[in-house]
């Protein structure tokens, strides 16, 4: 696996402030998957899978269900052992280790709160185990429902309060004995939209306040891109890209992570170098020849996918002037979603192309209608071109 | 609502069938006459005279011990084998030990002693208070371990897994949250297998001793010899103990239930 950050992270031209760990080849991983297999009877969970994730990190697995990010949470908790491979938690082999002796905790996608312990013992359950003294406990008990804005509740039963809560209290407990590491299974997937929304910036808050490496297992790819420094795209058990939410959106490395995150137009044609980085990419469906523009090195005439973003692609009633892919094509639908409105234009007969316009300024009437013709026009480096 | 005169009827039936025998024990028991079929005005002389009956007192007391030491053991061996059933994952045999632990449910309890007294007598174990507990610990047992196997199906595993995580052994996973939170089945198991073995007969016969006569046992060989107002005394109270019992077991675990609904409505409101 390469990991090739070209946008604003790791370049050394920037200020050394930025958080990029993954780029310094100085850095020691917190946490080193080593060819790791996960096999149940046939079915390979893992399969061969290496991975470095740093100190101070909050990093998320993303992929559909089934495709291995659980098991990895898992493995790290020590609720599996892997098949094969290594896994190192600060340089030590933590295969052997079980649960209760790993500085690893874990908040639970039921949050598993103790129903028959109030707030506060449920808080203050790991920190008994270790037999901490009196008063720390209850120093360390008092700061964690501050932390989770939890004061009120203390004396209550996980029952007695509403899922919002009941979410706070889990990750209050998981973080009460400040492990090195905290997993964090699907922890917003019980709330509604909105209070998961708020729910995501306070987990950030808390992350950067207690400088805990954060691992966070989610199907869903707006969470991931919110929380995390970097994003590890899953599927059938291997990482198909790992990378910061700017670089996994704007270059992907393969038609899969560029259709699993986000809306995206993908044509299939071939390509055809004209310059340094620079291509023709000729559309199959049409015939039609578009620049594009590409850091990875293409053969010529090699069949290719460009991939493009909806809110890449400009709509204009006429051909803008200077632009250097122009489409005819005319309005099929049209979403509109309040802040943005999408276009679904039809070209070459019955290829549907998206593009999307951001909704500035409050209009009565739309610029375009159904069945208007109208040109989408996008840049070079709009498009990322990719192999099949 | 009116109730039908169809329901009326099907349930005046249904409960003098399974009450009426009762009612008319307890109602005999205080009676003043000698004569069991002759009423002849109230009386409490009958539990006064059981007070006096030595032997009856003797039979009593060892059917409260074996009845406690049966269901504690029952309980502790219950609990553990439905908890390896229901979480010890596949292992080799599970299928085959998890229906045998059901077959003394339906084992013929003639079998069951008779099998229990080949043993004993085997081993050269006096027969005694311990056999009695023994054979009553054995069958009472599986009543436990499909009480509280039951509850632990639909127990939350991660609930354990939290513990363990949280740097809690197995042992103090188990004793800290798993052992609480299905405590009320718990309970309803040992106060099942306490009433088992208040009035098994069959398999009791087997296993005791001359010392060592059960409650039930003393009463069927009294009855033989002709039904004394005494004998439903002494029936009268092992009806209200049982009744106590499961009364309470229901309450139990109806209490908790009732109370953490509420709780979760109020939550549900307070959002």
């Amino acid at each position: 696996m390469t990991l090739r950050p070209f946008l604003q992270q790791g370049r050394p031209d920037l200020p050394a402030t930025v958080f990029a760990p993954w780029a310094d080849p100085n850095q020691k991983p917190l946490i080193r998957f080593q060819n790791v297999t996960k096999r149940f009877g046939d079915f390979t969970a893992i399969d061969d899978l290496s991975l470095d994730i740093y100190e101070r990190e909050f990093f998320a697995l993303l992929g559909p269900s089934g495709c291995g990010k659980t098991t990895m949470m898992r493995m790290l908790a020590g609720f599996e052992n892997p098949t094969s491979g290594r896994i190192e938690l600060a340089g030590q082999d933590i295969v052997p280790v079980p649960p209760n002796k790993r500085a690893v905790n874990m908040m639970f996608q039921s949050y598993a709160l103790f129903p028959h312990l109030t707030v506060w013992d449920n808080i203050a359950f790991g920190l008994r185990r270790d037999s901490m003294p009196k008063i720390d406990l209850q120093r360390r008990v008092e700061e964690m429902l501050k932390l989770t804005r939890l004061e009120k509740f203390a004396r209550r039963k996980p029952h007695q309060i509403s899922g919002g809560q009941r979410q706070r209290v889990a990750l209050a407990r998981s973080l009460a004995k400040a492990p090195k590491l905290l997993l964090l299974d699907e922890p917003l997937g019980a709330l509604d939209k909105k209070l998961r929304q708020d729910t995501q910036f306070e987990l950030m808050d808390i992350q950067e306040k207690t400088g805990t490496t954060f691992v966070i297992v989610t199907h869903d790819q707006e969470e991931a891109m919110t929380v995390a420094s970097r994003v590890a795209v899953m599927d059938e058990g291997r990482l198909i890209q790992v990378a910061t939410p700017a670089d996994i959106y704007e270059a992907p490395n393969s038609v899969y992570v560029a259709d699993f995150i986000g809306d995206v137009n993908i044509l299939e044609g071939t390509v055809r170098a004209t310059g340094p980085n620079r291509y023709h990419f000729t559309w199959a469906d049409t015939g039609e020849s578009v620049t594009a523009a590409s850091e990875r090195p293409f053969s010529d005439g090699q069949t290719a996918h460009l991939a493009i973003r909806p809110e890449k692609v400009q709509i204009s009633a006429e051909r803008p002037e200077g632009a250097e892919n122009a489409i005819k094509g005319k309005v099929h639908d049209i979403a509109y979603l309040g802040n943005i409105s999408t276009f679904h234009v039809r070209v070459a007969g019955e290829r549907i192309i998206k593009a999307q316009s951001a909704n500035t300024r409050r209009i009565t009437n739309r610029a375009f209608t159904w069945e208007d013709d109208v040109w989408l026009s996008w840049t070079p480096t709009a498009g990322v071109v990719l192999s099949d | 609502m009116r109730m039908s005169w169809f329901n009326a009827t099907s349930l005046t039936l249904g409960f003098a069938f399974l009450y009426l025998p009762m009612v008319i024990l307890i109602i005999y028991s205080f009676n003043e006459s000698r004569l069991v079929t002759v009423w002849a005005g109230f009386s409490t002389k009958w539990y006064g005279e059981l007070l006096q009956n030595q032997s009856f007192l003797d039979a009593a007391w060892v059917t409260l011990k074996v009845a406690v030491f049966s269901s504690t053991l029952a309980t502790i061996l219950g609990t553990m084998a439905a908890y390896v059933l229901v979480r010890g994952g596949r292992f080799m045999g599970r299928t085959l030990f998890s229906g045998m632990i059901y077959a003394p449910l339906v084992m013929p309890e003639v079998i069951t002693g008779l099998s229990l007294l080949l043993l004993f007598i085997g081993i050269g174990l006096d027969r005694g208070v311990l056999t009695i507990v023994l054979a009553h610990t054995t069958f009472s047992m599986a009543f436990v371990s499909v009480v509280v196997s039951s509850r632990l199906v639909t127990f939350d595993r991660s609930l354990e897994e939290a513990a363990l995580d949280l740097g809690a052994s197995p042992w103090d996973a188990f004793r800290l949250v798993t052992l609480p939170i299905i405590a009320p089945a718990v309970i309803s198991g040992w106060l099942l297998a306490f009433t088992l073995s208040l009035d098994d007969l069959v398999i009791a016969s087997f296993t005791a001793g001359p010392a060592s006569t059960t409650l039930p046992i003393r009463i069927f060989s009294a009855v033989r010899l002709g039904v004394s107002p005494e004998i439903n005394a002494l029936s009268t109270i092992m009806i209200a103990i049982v009744t106590v019992g499961v009364i309470t077991a229901s309450l139990v675990s109806k209490r908790s239930m009732v109370r953490q609904k509420r709780d979760e409505q109020a939550a549900a409101r307070a959002t």
